[in-house]
């Protein structure tokens, strides 16, 4: 799950961790008195959308005049930013944080987040604060530094330590030392104990004034931990979700909107992709990832069609189930009884094996419903996507 | 021979009276694996089909020689769960549950690491050795004794391969799954190991999928310690970067972990990479010259 800066911002400032002093705004009136009570030389005013590159997108706005701060506020609530990740729609921006500006002498790069590989949590940091890290990466790779945490101690010291030299920072500003390290291990701590999945501070600033504050902010957070935090569970901002991905979610079903017009029901979330995959491979492309897990039911094959025939892109769905310890028949059943209660408008393809998957198919096969059966993977793909027309 | 389970080992199920613990212990009691106990605090005494219940897997080790733990205890409870058996002298413990959080796991990880204990999972269907032992969630009847060695982050796209692999007469040793999270504990590099000391496995199939680097990792000890035809089906190729595919740890972040580039480096390491999941079978037998 994915919050806001201010939000971001909140849980530094809960941790020890510097930020400038800001307040989240949504109407003009609201940032006349904020910025009468920030009283700041410089004035910043940010869109808050789940996306990078506002700035780019002209989401960011500095003012040095306290007057014209309702201005760009209305200005930029409702205006529609399109970055490089929001998509061609762009996404709609209705808050913003209305901040203190730095005077900046240096922009540094932090992050945190779990290695797969040895599954300790590592640092990631560089001098090149400010751009994009995986550019960093692979243009100048050497100005990486990695600093992994030992879980069964925490952050330590020498940890702060490594990355402060390497990053060659008493050279830069010796005053920022000790607070940096500081800040790592207040970071390591709100990492851990609010179940955080990465932890981003992209620019960290050296002030003119030589103090170190984090200009920005992201924080995600691991879904499997949310239960843990009714508080981090309060930040969601479901404007910025997908209709349909949080109605799927109220069934309890896996759903991801793609952009292909074969809507696709699967068991399993290896098998789910794979579909996917396959629907490419005989020529088209899937409007969805859809996993209605292990023990899929009528009520959850039901909330699935709903979900596909509500994207208007779908021309086609193709239902596919492995029966383990779910039996195919049920799964028959189930999609006899949900498509008489869900208008199926479009072609349906159904693809049963495994446990008595002779005797769903027959039933289908006799439920006068208008589907095609099949038996094999490649077989069902082929026949949905002969039945859609090819992708474009 | 086989890898990891057999007809032998002794199998205590962490979590047995609730729903999914119960009906899959009695599943596989069924299948002919050992269920020899099942703990849940505070029941001991208590029995399932048949099999004793314990209140700590301590108890359970003590009474009923039990060497391997299955345990489909709850995501918050689920740490405490697998640092119990592994305290209590367990030597393999696979994990089914889904939705532990990572931090948890990276303390399991750091916790196990040294100590003489295997950890698969968790959120996996668990290891099968065909006719022999069935320690999992998988459909026991789908399997037929043979000589592929199967090892997947997945679970119903292993059915499928499975399914594909026994239709085709080709048949299974032992089938593994490793599981979807980010953090687990073994990975695909330990069973290929296992696979390739085996004599009964012939070839070997890796399903992967979109996140992390396993795979790539996976091609790296292929090239340098696999004998063994090895065939690889990657999921993921339409998944969108960013998104989470169902898994928890199906993701491609920051441009890396794409089923391209994992496609790619399995085949430079010698890898028969195939790129329709229909055809995991056939290309098995090809392989194999049959």
């Amino acid at each position: 799950m994915n919050v806001h800066e201010f939000q971001a911002k909140q849980l530094f400032a809960q941790f020890g961790v510097p930020v400038p002093r800001g307040k989240e705004i949504t109407s003009p009136e609201a940032g006349a008195s904020w910025a009468a009570e920030l009283n700041t030389p410089v004035f910043v005013v940010k869109a808050q959308i789940h996306a990078g590159g506002r700035g780019k997108a002209g989401g960011v706005k500095i003012t040095k005049d306290k007057a014209a701060v309702p201005g760009l506020v209305k200005e930029l609530i409702g205006k529609t930013l399109i970055t490089h990740q929001t998509g061609p729609k762009g996404r709609e921006v209705r808050r913003l944080l209305v901040e203190e500006g730095a005077g900046i002498a240096k922009e540094l790069y932090v992050s945190l987040l779990v290695d797969r590989d040895s599954g300790w949590p590592v640092f990631i940091a560089s001098t090149e604060g400010g751009m994009e890290i995986e550019e960093v990466a692979a243009h100048t790779p050497e100005k990486i530094i990695r600093e992994a945490i030992d879980p069964a101690v925490g952050f330590q010291g020498y940890n702060g330590r490594n990355v402060a030299f390497a990053l060659g920072l008493p050279a830069m500003e010796p005053a920022v030392v000790t607070p940096f390290i500081q800040m790592l291990g207040n970071l390591y701590r709100l990492f851990m104990d609010k179940n955080a999945a990465m932890v981003e501070i992209n620019p960290l600033v050296i002030t003119s004034d030589k103090k170190l504050i984090a200009l920005d902010g992201k924080v995600s957070f691991d879904a499997n931990g949310l239960f843990r935090h009714p508080d981090v569970q309060q930040m969601r901002d479901l404007n910025e979700e997908d209709p349909l991905e949080i109605e799927a979610g109220k069934s309890e079903l896996n759903y991801v909107k793609l952009d292909g017009n074969i809507g696709c029901m699967v068991n399993g979330a290896g098998l789910a992709m794979a579909t996917m995959d396959v629907i490419k491979l005989a020529g088209s492309e899937p409007a969805n990832f859809l996993d209605v897990g292990g023990g899929a039911t009528k009520e959850t094959v039901a909330a699935g069609f709903r979900i596909l025939l509500k994207d208007p892109n779908v021309k086609g769905i193709f239902i596919n189930i492995f029966g383990g310890i779910v039996r195919c028949e049920r799964i028959a059943h189930g999609v006899i009884e949900a498509a008489k209660e869900v208008k199926i408008t479009v072609p349906l393809v159904v693809r049963l094996q495994g446990t008595n998957a002779d005797e769903g198919r027959k039933l289908l096969a006799e439920s006068g419903l208008k589907l095609e059966v099949a038996n094999d993977l490649w077989e069902a793909a082929q026949k949905i996507v002969k039945l859609t027309g090819k992708a474009a | 021979m086989s890898i990891l389970v057999n007809k032998n080992t002794r199998v205590v199920v962490q979590g047995i009276t609730g729903k999914e613990g119960s009906f899959h212990a009695t599943q596989c009691k069924a299948y002919g694996t050992q269920v020899v106990a099942g703990v849940t605090p505070g029941k001991a005494g208590q029995e399932v089909e048949g099999i004793p219940v314990f209140n700590t897997v301590r108890d359970a080790v003590k009474k009923s020689q039990c060497d391997t733990s299955l345990i489909f205890v709850p995501p918050p409870f689920c740490a405490d769960a697998i640092l119990e058996a592994a305290d209590a002298g367990v030597k393999l413990i696979i994990c089914i549950t889904e939705g532990i959080p990572v931090n948890d796991m990276v303390k399991v990880k750091r916790a196990l690491r040294g100590k003489d204990v295997r950890l698969i999972g968790p959120n996996c269907p668990g290891v099968i050795t065909v006719d022999e032992a069935k320690i999992g969630i998988m459909p026991g009847f789908i399997h037929k004794k043979g000589i592929v060695g199967v090892v997947s982050r997945s679970g119903t796209l292993t059915y499928e391969a499975v399914h594909q692999l026994s239709t085709l007469g080709l048949g299974e040793t032992t089938c593994v799954g490793i599981g979807g999270d980010p953090v687990n504990g073994t990975g695909f590099v330990d069973v290929l190991a296992l696979f390739e000391k085996d004599p009964e496995t012939q070839a070997i199939v890796m399903i992967g999928e979109i996140g992390g680097d396993a795979e790539e990792k996976a091609a790296e000890f292929i090239k340098k310690n696999v004998t063994k035809p090895v065939v690889s089906f990657i999921a993921g190729i339409t998944a969108p970067p960013g998104r989470r595919m169902g898994h928890a740890g199906a993701i491609i972040s920051g441009g890396k972990g794409t089923a391209a580039e994992k496609m790619k480096t399995l085949e430079a390491a010698g890898v028969r990479v195939v790129k329709n999941p229909a055809e995991i079978g056939n290309a098995v037998k090809q392989a194999l010259g049959r």
